[in-house]
């Protein structure tokens, strides 16, 4: 079983999740795991062709996978598979965006942080 | 049995062997060596005439406090010491002293500061400090890695901090009381009641006022060696070029994919380094973008999300102390690249779990293709997240520089090409 880290922006689609144990011989094949069973994950993670998002990092251990052998890179038993997407939030200087339902504007904003 | 100063003088003169300027000159061409058996020259004057200038490369040791240190510089007593105070005196009288305590090769500089002066030979001018920022900032001066020269390089630093929020709040406190110079702050906002359980630059009292005023009261009420420079607007493609000119390093603590873009990509152009930090309920992340060096945003993240996956439009929070520490994290890394000490997180990623307690680390790798910075790679493409071979950052630096440490000699900051992570 590998450990994969759901990051914390990406929980609620991961039923709370902050690691899940799946089984795969190869990151892809874990990736796959873990979108069956929280279909949510998907469009974070992989594009329609089943690529990885490239505002999506994905790491086994400490590398990352783009420099192994992307999605057909070996995942043992002992191996932790982090996900890691882009997170903007930061200084919390925005305020008024907090109220604010997601206006086009802030279509770029995470607004997790003030 | 009385002797008066005269015949002291007289005798010891007879007793104490003598060494002229030439030779002082070819002991002090190189730093005092590791070498136990390498010839070391003291300064035994007093700290003003030290600081009024001395000869490179000699010890700094007071004569009051001689006896007292002379055993952790000079552990081995059969070690050449040749003493030098300003006209030859008082380095006669402390070369009694030595051998009273034992040592066997001490030898006077007769001409001292004032012959090495009249040779026309080079002197050394350390970075002056008031006395009262030596008090202040005492516990620096005592760090070999700080002392005089890296506070005084502090003192003339400038830093950058793209908001003065969580991140930007902690940070700019303690670069503030560690002395750096000049800090400026981009901030468009007002404080709100809501900033206040981790915005530790401003206070209830302050709700509604600019935050960039409220940051510079503070930090002039915490330090007034430091100058606080406001800019009370929203960093944007029109004026980030404005903003970071002729700041030494920046810290981003921004909301927004779009100003962190528009910043790495203006910082890159700059060639400024970016201490970056995102925070998220009990999370943070933080890495060093330092152009050329190692990877930038770009090459982590070459898109944003689009719009409808970026993750958490809502309600998230974030616990007070997460920002507090990763902007002292951010702080930390602003200081190393300031003074050029240490291991910069360059090519790494430090994420912290506040729930769990665990800083775990991710390397980094820079993009031969990204858009912003892979023209400063030219054909280098090993796929690491640093450069290969040594880089130089433009600051000089000092060597040691504790308040009696050796004079340092001039070097440029060495980011070499260590691997970029160690596990």
């Amino acid at each position: 079983m590998t450990q994969v880290r759901i990051p914390p922006v990406l929980r609620a689609s991961a039923g709370g999740n902050k690691q899940v144990e799946l089984e795969g011989a190869t990151v892809g094949e874990v990736l796959q795991q873990l979108v069956d069973r929280f279909p949510d994950l998907r469009s974070q993670l992989f594009t329609e062709g089943g690529e990885l998002n490239r505002f999506v990092n994905v790491y086994l251990n400490d590398e990352d996978v783009r420099y192994l052998s992307e999605l057909a890179t070996t995942a043992g038993a002992r191996d932790t598979i982090v996900v890691l997407p882009a997170m903007a939030g930061g200084s919390g200087s925005a305020k008024g965006r907090l109220g604010e339902a997601c206006p086009a504007k802030a279509t770029l904003v995470i607004c997790g942080i003030w | 049995m009385s002797q008066s100063y005269g015949e002291l003088m007289r005798s010891l003169r007879e007793q104490i062997p003598v060494v002229g300027v030439g030779e002082v000159e070819s002991v002090v061409r190189q730093p005092p060596s590791a070498d136990l058996r390498s010839p070391i020259v003291i300064d035994v004057r007093e700290r003003y005439e030290w600081d009024a200038g001395h000869i490179p490369n000699t010890v700094h040791i007071p004569r009051g406090s001689l006896e007292e240190h002379i055993e952790s510089v000079v552990p081995d007593r059969s070690r050449p010491v040749i003493l030098s105070c300003q006209s030859g005196a008082r380095s006669l009288l402390a070369a009694r002293t030595l051998r009273e305590m034992g040592y066997t090769d001490v030898a006077n500089f007769a001409g001292s500061f004032e012959g090495w002066r009249r040779a026309g030979l080079p002197i050394e001018t350390p970075a002056a400090l008031s006395d009262a920022q030596r008090r202040r900032y005492s516990r620096h001066l005592l760090i070999p890695e700080v002392g005089v020269d890296g506070q005084k390089r502090l003192l003339d630093s400038k830093v950058l901090l793209i908001g003065a929020g969580g991140l930007g709040s902690p940070a700019a406190l303690y670069l503030a009381a560690a002395g750096v110079g000049t800090v400026g702050i981009v901030d468009f906002d007002v404080v709100d009641e809501s900033n206040l359980q981790r915005q530790v630059l401003h206070t209830t009292d302050r709700v509604g006022t600019k935050k960039v005023e409220s940051a510079a009261e503070t930090i002039r009420a915490l330090n007034p060696d430091v100058k606080v420079i406001g800019h009370d607007e929203v960093l944007g493609e029109d004026n980030v070029e404005r903003l970071i000119a002729g700041y030494d390093a920046i810290l981003d603590g921004t909301d927004t994919f779009e100003v962190r873009y528009t910043l790495n990509d203006a910082a890159v152009r700059a060639g400024i380094p970016v201490v970056h930090a995102s925070v998220f309920r009990f999370e943070g992340q933080l890495t060093v973008f330092a152009p050329g060096v190692g990877p930038c945003y770009r090459c982590l993240y070459p898109t944003p999300p689009p719009p409808e996956l970026a993750p958490g439009c809502s309600v998230a929070g974030v616990l007070g102390v997460v920002p507090g520490i990763m902007g002292l994290v951010q702080a930390n890394e602003l200081i190393k690249l300031l003074l050029g000490i240490g291991d910069p997180l360059i090519g790494r990623l430090l994420i912290f779990d506040a729930l769990d307690a665990t800083f775990t680390e991710l390397r980094l790798r820079r993009d031969p293709a990204c858009p912003a910075c892979g023209h400063l790679w030219g054909d280098v493409a090993d796929g690491d997240g640093r450069r290969p071979q040594a880089i130089t950052l433009e600051r000089s630096r000092s060597g040691p520089a504790g308040t009696s440490a050796p004079a340092g000699t001039s070097a440029p900051v060495q980011l070499d090409g260590r691997p970029a992570a160690r596990g």
